[in-house]
């Protein structure tokens, strides 16, 4: 009895070295890569650093400047607007195309391979791809536009338009994606709700509203929060479009956070910069969950 | 058979499926048309891609633009340190993620959940969050403008783990018992029992990893400078600004930048299907 005991500890021990072996690469890379640097990150936001002199700690100045900086002001309400520009408009239309989608149709493979195709493909692909579509002189957009009638605008080179054109990429590239998730939601509804409303004189519409979204609610949520913690850290189409221009007006802020870090090498702001960006996402996220416990005690 | 015909004689042709299946069309070609364009164009003249009101098909194909590109470019370089990268990358992550998923799932040490809660915590943190000073830390060891620079911090991937064990989980309690009477260690009872089961898993998350880094244009453009360590979204983004007159060449260079992740997604439909929705599941 008690040697048994005592073989089980001994087993144990010797499982945990090996659990611990075969840990040590992973932990390695995640300590090394992700969990001190994010903690050094937060240290240098507190520091003047521009990698030829050593960081000098100035306490909470750079945060006091981020707060007075109005390009920073200005980068993070393009990041909202972007961010209230795609979110909604991207969720509609990834439910509209899955809710198509999920019935006895032909060729459902192929749409859904097409939908699909801007996801795999890179941004910068599509960036360059997209700079054609909104060429004033001989882009594709504005020569349909001017068939029905409209003088298109100038799109990626007028600042009025700019942010607009870049969130129509963002939704344009993500649309398949989100309805993939759309489309498991609704398979993962089952048949006998709709069998019942029908049952219940329910039309198409009222089947709708009534049985599939409250119980895509779920799905809808996850989406909801993935998809604004992806706006929020847009950066690519703006990059490569428009530069953040003309001015700043689709500037974002990873975009200042990148020029800052990687351009102007002031380190400590961009680090401080990144701790904003970190701090939005954890505030948004944490409002949502917040929100879908509330919505569990409703159910 | 049987159910094919049942399911042939309830298809009726109502308004409510001609509507459907002409806005399935229109978003079909919505999605389709900027690809079919830099197609196209890629065989055109460049004279014939600056037409008015643009044309679908140029006079001539012309196989030229394809093989121009790398007489002007090191788009064969660009190539070539895209797979070296991808290659390392899918790779690693796969073993690492294997054999920490196993353990998070199948084994216990003091402290496990912990970890493996801090994990999951971290997944939400941007990736910016960590970029600059790993940037800091690359420029310390001298690996900056380096492939290592791409490689090693992408060896392990928090979601990778994650995706692992989640399906480790499922494997039964007692075939990892099994394997331990007849012998095996925990290492050896992973390698030859669970990671052959994790098939379908595994290839699902090659094929994430894969697309994220052939795909990938910020962390190159934070770490290289050097032209001939350029992999292809920076080699084609630094092409258009040095020679962005030359469309049709330029779309030549883009379509065979998107051909190994859309053959990969024709062969694996489903595994990329599967990975999109397990990276919809919370726990």
């Amino acid at each position: 009895m008690k040697n048994n005991k005592t073989r089980k500890i001994s087993k144990l021990k010797n499982d945990s070295k090996w659990a611990a072996l075969m840990l040590t690469p992973n932990i390695l890379g995640f300590l090394m890569f992700m969990l001190i640097p994010m903690v050094a990150t937060f240290a240098l936001s507190f520091t003047k650093y521009d990698m030829l002199r050593p960081p000098k700690f100035i306490g909470f100045n750079n945060y006091i400047k981020m707060f007075k900086d109005p390009i920073a002001r200005e980068v993070t309400l393009n990041t909202i607007i972007y961010t209230v520009i795609t979110v909604p408009t991207g969720m509609a239309i990834s439910l509209l195309l899955a809710v198509l989608l999920d019935q006895k149709i032909a060729l459902k493979r192929f749409y859904r391979a097409c939908y699909f195709l801007p996801a795999i493909s890179s941004m910068v692909v599509v960036s360059i791809v997209w700079q054609w579509i909104y060429n004033p002189e001989y882009g594709i957009l504005n020569y349909f536009l001017s068939l029905i009638g409209i003088n298109g605008p100038k799109w990626l080179q007028d600042a009025r338009t700019s942010l607009v054109a870049i969130a129509i990429v963002g939704i344009w590239k993500n649309a398949g994606y989100n309805m993939l998730l759309f489309l498991s939601g609704l398979q993962g509804i089952s048949t006998s709700y709709y069998e019942a409303a029908t049952l219940d004189g329910a039309s198409k519409w009222q089947q709708f509203k009534y049985v599939t979204l409250p119980l895509l609610k779920p799905t809808t949520f996850f989406i909801f929060i993935m998809s604004i913690i992806g706006s929020f850290q847009v950066f690519d189409q703006v990059m490569l479009m428009t530069k953040g221009g003309p001015g700043r007006s689709s500037s974002v802020l990873v975009h200042y956070l990148y020029q800052n870090a990687f351009q102007y090498f002031d380190m400590g702001y961009a680090c401080a910069l990144a701790y904003l960006l970190f701090f939005l996402v954890l505030i948004l996220t944490l409002f949502n969950m917040r929100a879908e416990k509330k919505m569990g005690e409703i159910y | 058979m049987k159910k094919k015909k049942k399911a042939k004689k309830t298809i009726k042709i109502t308004p409510v499926r001609i509507i459907t299946h002409v806005l399935l069309m229109l978003g079909a070609a919505t999605m389709l048309v900027p690809f079919i364009w830099m197609l196209s164009s890629s065989f055109k003249s460049l004279t014939e891609v600056f037409a008015f009101p643009p044309t679908l098909f140029g006079e001539a194909f012309k196989w030229e633009n394809y093989f121009e590109i790398s007489g002007r470019f090191n788009y064969f370089h660009y190539f070539l340190n895209s797979i070296k990268v991808s290659l390392w990358v899918v790779i690693f992550q796969v073993f690492t993620s294997a054999t920490a998923g196993y353990v998070f799932a199948k084994m216990n040490f003091p402290g496990r959940d912990k970890i493996f809660t801090l994990y999951l915590a971290t997944m939400m943190v941007p990736f910016h969050v960590t970029v600059i000073t790993n940037f800091l830390q690359m420029s310390n060891y001298g690996l900056v403008n380096t492939l290592w620079s791409l490689m090693l911090p992408a060896t392990v991937s928090t979601f990778g783990t994650f995706l692992m064990r989640q399906f480790f989980i499922t494997v039964p309690n007692e075939l990892i018992e099994a394997a331990k009477i007849d012998g095996c260690n925990p290492f050896t009872t992973f390698f030859r029992i669970a990671f052959p089961l994790a098939k379908s898993t595994i290839a699902t998350l090659a094929i994430f990893s894969f697309m994220g880094v052939w795909n990938d244009y910020f962390t190159p453009l934070v770490y290289l400078n050097d032209q001939r360590k350029y992999t292809l979204p920076l080699g084609l983004a630094s092409m258009q600004g040095m020679y962005s007159t030359n469309w049709p060449v330029l779309m030549a260079a883009s379509v065979i930048a998107v051909l190994p992740v859309l053959i990969a997604f024709i062969f694996a439909q489903d595994a990329f299907v599967k990975g999109v929705m397990m990276s919809g599941l919370k726990d």
